[in-house]
């Protein structure tokens, strides 16, 4: 007999009060953290509190959002606020254990700034000489969804995920919802697909819940291999839980068999604790046979890729899901018709299915009374490159883009000026410095020519030169490539061959239109994105900066000097 | 020790998903071998009842895929684009003459292999490289330079990332 979420509940609130009792350290432990050396805060951490005889909970949290400052600790002391620590030292792990774990006095000035308890009191007493984080500019614009847990739970443990309020979402759906019911609510949302093409989601679902057959897939897309976009990854490592209960309900409304989340081999930490909270889930009859009783069997497995950013176009991902070679299929047939193993299939983006516990606990009306017109709810976008605060954010679509560079992201680093944008992915291509007032809007994005994909924001300052780095982005294309169709394969090549030319200041004036013309073959004769945008890195560098590619192929002159610096580029691809 | 063969053998049979193809068993014989040897691209064939082409398609398909034992020390230097605009490329200079080498690979000696990879996924960290798999963000020329020296001269070991 399968636990009754009740049980569930009880359980996870019983085991979170218990914890509660005591200090509890956590440590951001999700790529960014350990890019900035938390495996050993963490192991300095564990040592001081055995060392010292101190009953705290440690726990590796996934990513806060202030990447800048990882690696990030945090002390709650029962009832108590959260005091953060950045750039944390781990040979100060005795001193922080010493004075603020068993002590009780934080070390302020160590500390980042502090969160108030969720549940604070009117009367509770900020920590003297600490700031309040929640008015940190990268906080204080949010609004997290998706994103709520990340950084504030253990993405290992189901029962803290079940505690804030997790997995309530499934058992109503599956006890007091039709499916239609279900798909009338993400059709109220009014949610789009966060992977890049923002497709209305409901009628993505509605083509595949109208499909009679008995074995149906609903696959969620974590190849997620763009430079400057990481929060898929983010998402898994932070709050795995969130999307497996996203997956499941994607299944109940659409009526699939079995659900597929695919993530790129090498990357272990997500992997890891997808994995984990799979079979937790398993484990608990939340997955499986007469989910909670209510009669709907569903499953999920975890499939890794090779390396390979094709595998994350839809029909490729079926192809390399298949042990295939990620190419693209032919189209049609659909995957709603004909996708995974020849059965009806719908794909969705991480961040998509990650929205749909909260759309469905507090209904569409809600989600959808979020973000700006036809672009409903939030964004969540990484900021990287030449920012002040570089990191993960979810903030309402409708805001500007130049609030969030300028207000959230604290501007451009060292003083300097912002160049360029390059958003989307290296498909994307770049937003010049002067268009960056711009609403986050699907459509606004659209016509302006630029492009949110899945959400990734990387800045550059006016050091940068735009020429080397289209190069850069093109030789990412060109390397990436998966060589089905050759406009794509040879295109990119050929291109790649021009700008390095021009690089090299050797540059002939032909050499633009030999670029345009390879571009619209390109465009025309590929069967998937990556051909037919493949063009755009280029395009886009030349609608902002044709000045800049004129002084290179005409004066021979690189006016930052970066084409006079050392160049590398990867061996050229081997497809 | 067990041989190569039965590392293989183990490392195909042992796959607990329920999805077994040829590119899942190639990944396990990855994970346990570091490289996909002749033997196992046999293996992986007689198990999935698919040919040896099939699966050479497919391992050649993949740059994670190696034909060779890998380098004892694994160097990777991420030239996406928020690390390329965060300064990866004299990173890369760095690490390569510390290395002594000139582009991507591998010293004649093997203890020591440098790739370029197009996204380690620390972003917002860049520039980032990883050595045997570790991260290390917010790269130097100087300490990525340091660190590889490290490396080669005391081969066995840790090295600390930041």
């Amino acid at each position: 007999m399968p636990a009754s979420y009740a049980q569930l509940e009880a359980e996870a609130t019983a085991r979170w009060e218990a914890n509660a009792k005591r200090p509890w350290v956590r440590v951001g432990t999700a790529l960014c953290g350990q890019a900035a050396g938390s495996t050993s805060v963490v192991s300095a951490l564990k040592q001081a509190l055995e060392r010292q005889g101190v009953d705290a909970q440690l726990s590796e949290v996934g990513c806060i959002g202030l990447c800048y400052a990882e690696p990030l600790v945090d002390v709650q002391l029962p009832g108590g606020p959260r005091i953060f620590y950045g750039d944390f030292d781990p040979d100060r792990a005795d001193e922080l254990v010493r004075a603020h774990v068993a002590g009780g006095h934080p070390i302020a000035e160590l500390a980042l700034g502090y969160l108030p308890p969720e549940d604070a009191a009117d009367d509770f007493v900020p920590p003297a000489g600490l700031r309040d984080l929640s008015l940190h500019p990268m906080r204080a614009w949010e609004n997290r969804i998706a994103l709520r847990n990340a950084g504030n739970i253990d993405p290992m443990d189901i029962y803290q995920y079940i505690a804030t309020g997790g997995y309530r979402a499934l058992s109503s759906a599956l006890l007091e919802m039709t499916p239609e019911d279900a798909l009338q609510q993400v059709n109220e949302s009014g949610l789009r697909g966060r992977g890049g093409a923002a497709f209305p989601t409901a009628t993505k679902w509605r083509f595949l819940a109208g499909n009679p057959s008995r074995d149906k897939y609903v696959l969620c897309n974590c190849e997620e291999g763009d430079p400057g976009a990481f929060n898929d990854k983010a998402i898994l490592e932070s709050d795995p839980h969130t999307l497996v209960e996203g997956v499941i309900l994607a299944g109940y409304t659409t009526g699939a068999s079995k659900g597929y989340i695919f993530i790129r081999h090498g990357h272990d930490g997500p992997i890891d604790r997808c994995r984990a909270a799979v079979s937790q889930a398993q484990e608990l009859g939340l997955l499986g046979e007469d989910i909670m009783g209510s009669g709907f069997d569903f499953d999920i497995e975890v499939a890794l890729t090779g390396d390979s950013y094709v595998a994350g176009e839809e029909s490729a991902l079926m192809e390399a899901i298949e042990g295939k070679r990620a190419m693209p299929r032919f189209r049609p047939p659909f995957p709603a018709q004909f996708g995974l193993f020849g059965k009806p299939t719908n794909i969705n983006n991480v961040k998509t299915l990650a929205y749909v516990p909260e759309i469905m606990s507090r209904g569409g009306e809600w989600f959808a009374g979020i973000g700006h017109e036809r672009s409903t709810g939030t964004a969540i976008l990484c900021l990287s490159g030449a920012l002040n605060y570089t990191g993960m954010m979810e903030v309402p679509l409708g805001i500007n883009l130049k609030d969030v560079l300028y207000e959230a992201a604290g501007g451009i680093r060292n003083g300097k000026k912002l160049k360029f944008l390059q958003t989307g992915g290296p498909l994307g291509g770049v937003l010049g410095a002067d268009n960056v007032d711009i609403v986050l809007d699907f459509e606004v994005l659209r016509n302006a020519g630029a492009i949110l994909g899945s959400g990734g924001i990387i800045a550059a300052d006016e050091d940068t030169c735009v020429v080397d780095l289209t190069r850069a982005l093109v030789a990412f294309c060109q390397y990436e490539s998966c060589g089905k169709c050759f406009p794509c394969r040879m295109g990119m090549s050929h291109i790649l061959e021009v700008l390095e030319r021009i690089c090299d200041l050797r540059g002939q004036p032909e050499d633009l239109d030999l670029m345009r013309s390879t571009g619209e073959n390109m465009q025309a004769g590929s069967l998937c994105g990556h051909g037919q945008l493949g063009f755009n890195p280029v395009s886009s560098a030349l609608r902002y900066f044709p000045a800049e590619f004129e002084a290179h192929i005409i004066d021979h002159e690189c006016s930052t000097g970066v084409c006079h610096g050392p160049r590398y580029s990867p061996v050229r691809s081997r497809r | 020790m067990d041989g190569l063969e039965q590392r293989i053998d183990r490392a195909v049979r042992s796959q607990s998903q329920p999805t077994v193809t040829i590119l899942s068993s190639l990944l396990a014989v990855e994970d346990e071998l570091h490289y996909i040897p002749r033997e196992a691209v046999e293996r992986v064939a007689e198990f999935i009842g698919a040919t040896v082409n099939d699966v050479w398609a497919v391992a050649s398909f993949y740059p994670n895929f190696r034909f060779e034992p890998p380098a004892t020390r694994q160097v990777e230097v991420c030239w996406g684009a928020s690390c390329h605009l965060m300064g990866a490329m004299a990173v890369v200079k760095s690490v390569l003459e510390a290395a002594g080498l000139d582009d991507e690979g591998e010293r004649d000696d093997h203890r020591l292999s440098v790739r370029f990879n197009t996204c380690l996924g620390a972003c917002s960290q860049a520039p980032v490289m990883s050595i045997d798999h570790h991260l290390a963000g917010r790269a130097t020329p100087d300490h990525a330079g340091f660190l590889v020296s490290e490396l080669l001269n005391h081969g066995t070991g840790e090295v600390h990332a930041s």
